[in-house]
């Protein structure tokens, strides 16, 4: 299948709607209010029914209208509810926009008799037929409407952000804050509301109603998976809408014809590329993403395991001084009650480092790697010597603190603790403490 | 904002009305002229002696599955949960495009509506865990979670039902029935399947009733105490997801969500026993598809889905407003009980303390003083007066003055001695200036009740007659209880 002037559009509409709905979306993010997105986008159905049956035409602008105001409606019964009765926000925003969308659905149902008005375009939205209303601008005669429409809110959310961004950012972050500074945070929410009802309505023509949450929360949800400052937030959430809206249509035109079907609906598909872009977010985002973590976590643990080895073949050296036994990897396996996958892995880590070598059937430490050992057993036993003689706890139990402290000392703190336990040769259970050697 | 305010603003009396308003089918039938045919008396008898086959079907399919949702929804409610089913049943969506393309894929016509409900099952407890997962294992909230998986999860499901649809061999217009439901056209095998999975769904919730409270209150003690948190909580949310997939067929994916949500929610303002509130939601649940589905097929044109919800939705109006624990009307009542009874010891202990300083201890109090006592209004003086002459505590004399009787006396005295105990306490024991005692005692006296009086006078050192004697006199005019404080 050819990409042609006319998917150009389809994906610019897309990505414009995307971009207003991602700028308003992050806010709801950050404000823990996402689900009042959800809560809009399908409560604009019966404002669109009302419009439709009190004006009986298609005209854009009453059921415009009329979705705003049953939106922002939304918003005043929630909280209403919320407020009035002991229910939390979550119970109280279902039984509003369930009983709306009911209502919505009965008076499509009246209306369907003198009215073409289909449940099933407003649920999915078209994208792909957003290309043939064109309206004149710029000296083109093939902008798409929605586009334009799009385009400007995207601009009319931007210059809200723009203008309000330090008023919304306080609001966002510590709403009692905002409010005990004077700040009209009441007017701030509901200007907000109405400007997002206004965007959902006039995206979901494309997107339809329910894939424009996901317009809304998803390049917000991955941005602020990516970031903590509100900036970088709101720019990273605009380049996830321009992707899941570019990759969503390369993916629904491409990826079925492999299957020979020709393609499939470009707005779904949209929604579908941004919760993709979201799980290799919410699994690789550095510090952040499950399998990042996962695997900053393991890295530390081997590098645990690799200075455990090292202290348990320098305490074996200690009592061989000779090296005639060599611990094989059997016994650092039961020693160390290790598995023998990880065992290996941090084996063949110190090898690289040239810190041990094989010596017969088992290992030895080298030069370097004696060195370092030294320097962490040194540290195990000044901590031990510290916590028993400065911290007054029992010899007996200071083991596993020192076990935990060796792997994070310096050698200033080995310095200073030798200091403040002045410069003892035994630790408390009457092992030496060997002396520092190189630069750690 | 307290509940105090909020009662005083008509705005959201108003906004309630409209909500009810706007919740009642009657605003559609305002809107276009004639759309509703009121029945005629023999479609009502026919419905509702249920002699139609396929209304008794349908009745006592949604019946029954409203009894199960009002049970299970309760938990969920109480977990605070309750937008989870939104985000389950949405999930459901690419389960039965993929059951339907799979039964394709094996040759069949795709419309073995038991696979399909296995396939949604399968996708919405993915849906459920993913929001799980994703709200414990990042740092995104619960709301995040839910309305991305909800979103991206229905963008895959209509993703395919798009694929489907333009299949050579593909019909889809079966699948848009789970979206919207089709309550009217439910034929035996759904009523029995319903009938089967509810009552089973009901069973568990009874049997585990005592696990799943003590989940829903106190989830760290459950562990602590031994009981398998994880499975039992998983069990109560593969519940949700049962009913939620059974819902599908008979209200559609999204109004599903309100079976779910808005019968507990109702229940909630008739008790605070989990018992009643577990009973009585299954009640609503129960009322909403038997009113709704009876309505929905007396008249013309109704979606049976909608209109079950919107009769969920008249019930919880109804119990918001009359409910008889949290209702709006008896927290009304018990707050204005208060602020009479608080109104009236003010006067009894405004006149009695007038009375104090006069030199003859009988004569009669004129209201104006009263007035200017505590920056009254006359007006409100007057009605406090006319509350409290109508239990005999106070008359009037003819030249407009107060006169307490022998019952009026006697709580007047306890009300002031109220007030001075706490004022003697706050100054003896809490350090607080004398000057500035009399108005936190004012907030207090009207709520000390026996134990702590008996203990504020062990702590004050009080030993007066309770019964006959009058109260003592005002610490903060008593010179000689403040030096004595002063000394001890």
């Amino acid at each position: 299948m050819m990409w042609t002037s006319y998917d150009t559009w389809i994906v610019v509409v897309g990505a414009l709607s995307a971009m207003a709905c991602a700028l308003l979306g992050s806010f709801l993010v950050l404000r823990r209010m996402s689900m009042m997105g959800d809560a809009i986008s399908h409560t604009v159905l019966p404002g669109i029914a009302v419009a439709y049956i009190l004006t009986q035409s298609r005209e854009s602008w009453p059921m415009f209208i009329g979705a705003c105001i049953v939106g922002v409606l939304t918003v005043f019964l929630v909280e209403s509810v919320h407020k009035l009765s002991d229910l939390d926000e979550g119970a109280s925003m279902g039984v509003i926009f369930t009983s709306l969308f009911a209502v919505g659905l009965i008076l499509i149902r009246q209306a369907a008799d003198y009215v073409d008005l289909d449940p099933g375009c407003v649920l999915y939205g078209a994208v792909e037929y957003a290309p043939i209303d064109t309206v004149e601008m710029f000296g083109r005669d093939d902008i798409p409407r929605a586009a334009a429409v799009s385009g400007a809110f995207f601009l009319i959310n931007l210059t809200f952000i723009s203008v309000f961004f330090k008023e919304l950012k306080l609001l966002s972050f510590d709403q009692n804050f905002a409010v005990s500074l004077g700040l009209n945070t009441k007017f701030l929410h509901y200007s907000m509301m109405t400007l997002m009802a206004a965007t959902v309505v006039s995206a979901f023509e494309t997107v339809g109603s329910i894939l424009v949450i996901a317009m809304l929360i998803v390049p917000g949800a991955c941005a602020s998976l990516l970031t903590r400052r509100l900036k970088p937030l709101l720019i990273l959430s605009v380049i996830f809408a321009i992707f899941s809206a570019v990759g969503g249509h390369f993916l629904a035109i491409y990826i079925p014809v492999k299957f020979d079907i020709p393609d499939t609906s470009s707005a779904s598909m949209m929604g579908a590329m941004a919760g993709l872009l979201f799980l290799v977010v919410a699994l690789f985002a550095p510090g952040e993403g499950v399998l990042s973590r996962m695997a900053h976590k393991t890295f530390l643990s081997l590098g645990i395991l690799r200075d455990d080895i090292l202290g348990f073949l320098y305490r074996c050296k200690e009592l061989d001084p000779e090296g005639k036994l060599s611990p094989s990897t059997g016994q650092l396996k039961s020693a160390l009650n290790e598995n023998s996958f990880s065992l290996w892995i941090a084996i063949q880590g110190l090898k690289m480092k040239g810190a041990i070598a094989t010596a017969g059937e088992g290992l030895t430490l080298t030069e370097a790697g004696a060195h370092r050992a030294q320097n962490l057993v040194r540290s195990h036993r000044l901590w031990e010597t510290y916590l028993v003689e400065k911290m007054g706890l029992a010899p007996d139990h200071v083991h596993n603190t020192a076990e935990q402290l060796e792997h994070i000392t310096t050698r200033d703190m080995r310095d200073q603790l030798a200091q403040i336990t002045a410069n003892q040769s035994e630790d408390p259970h009457h092992s030496a403490i060997p002396p520092e050697e190189g630069n750690g | 904002m307290t509940i105090r305010n909020l009662f005083k603003k008509p705005a959201f009396f108003l906004a309630i009305l409209g909500f009810v308003l706007l919740a009642s089918p009657v605003f559609a039938s305002e809107l276009g002229e004639s759309i509703f045919k009121l029945p005629e008396w023999d479609d009502l008898l026919r419905v509702l002696s249920l002699r139609d086959y396929n209304t008794r079907v349908v009745v006592i399919g949604t019946t029954l599955l409203g009894v199960a949702s009002g049970f299970v929804g309760t938990f969920l409610l109480l977990r605070k949960r309750a937008l989870l089913s939104d985000a389950i049943s949405h999930a459901t969506l690419p389960g039965i495009c993929l059951a339907f393309l799979l039964l394709i894929l094996m040759g069949g016509n795709g419309k073995n509506f038991v696979v399909l409900l296995l396939g949604a099952a399968v996708t919405g407890t993915l849906g459920m865990l993913a929001v799980l997962g994703i709200s414990n294992y990042t740092r995104l909230k619960n709301d995040t979670a839910l309305a991305v998986i909800l979103s991206v999860f229905f963008a895959i499901g209509i993703a395919l039902v798009g694929i489907v649809s333009r299949l050579p061999q593909g019909n889809a217009a079966g699948l848009e029935t789970y979206i919207y439901g089709k309550t009217a056209s439910m034929l035996m095998g759904d009523a029995i399947l319903i009938t089967v999975t509810t009552a089973m769904v009901s069973l568990i919730c009874l049997v585990l009733f005592k696990e799943f409270a003590l989940l829903c209150f106190d989830q760290n003690f459950a562990s602590a105490t031994g009981w398998p948190v994880p499975f039992l909580d998983l069990l109560m949310m593969v519940l949700i997801v049962v009913v939620t997939v059974i819902g599908l067929q008979a209200v559609g994916l999204i109004l599903v969500v309100a079976l779910l949500i808005i019968p507990p929610a109702a229940a909630r303002f008739w008790s605070d026993d989990l018992r009643v509130v577990f009973a009585a939601s299954g009640t609503i649940g129960g009322l909403s598809g038997l009113l709704g589905c009876t309505v929905s097929a007396l008249m013309e044109n109704l979606p049976a889905g909608a209109v079950i919800v919107l009769a969920a939705t008249f019930f919880f109006v109804l119990s918001l407003c009359f409910g008889l624990e949290r209702g709006l009307l008896v927290r009304l009542k018990k707050r204005q009980e208060l602020e009479r009874r608080v109104g009236r010891q003010n006067l009894l202990r405004a006149i009695y303390e007038l009375k104090e300083k006069m030199s003859d201890k009988t004569s009669p109090v004129p209201v104006s003083q009263v007035v200017a006592k505590r920056s009254w209004k006359e007006k409100a003086v007057m009605r406090l007066y006319r509350q409290a002459a109508r239990i005999h505590l106070i008359t009037k004399t003819p030249d407009n003055s107060f006169v307490l009787t022998e019952e009026g006396e006697k709580r007047a005295a306890r009300i002031v001695r109220n007030h001075r105990l706490w004022e003697m306490y706050l100054i003896t024991h809490a350090d607080i200036a004398p000057n500035h005692v009399d108005r936190d005692a004012d907030m207090i006296e009207h709520i000390l009740d026996e134990e702590l009086i008996s203990e504020l006078e062990r702590l004050v050192q009080l030993k007066d007659d309770k019964q006959n004697g009058s109260p003592p006199p005002s610490p903060h005019e008593d010179l000689s209880f403040n030096e004595r404080a002063a000394l001890s």
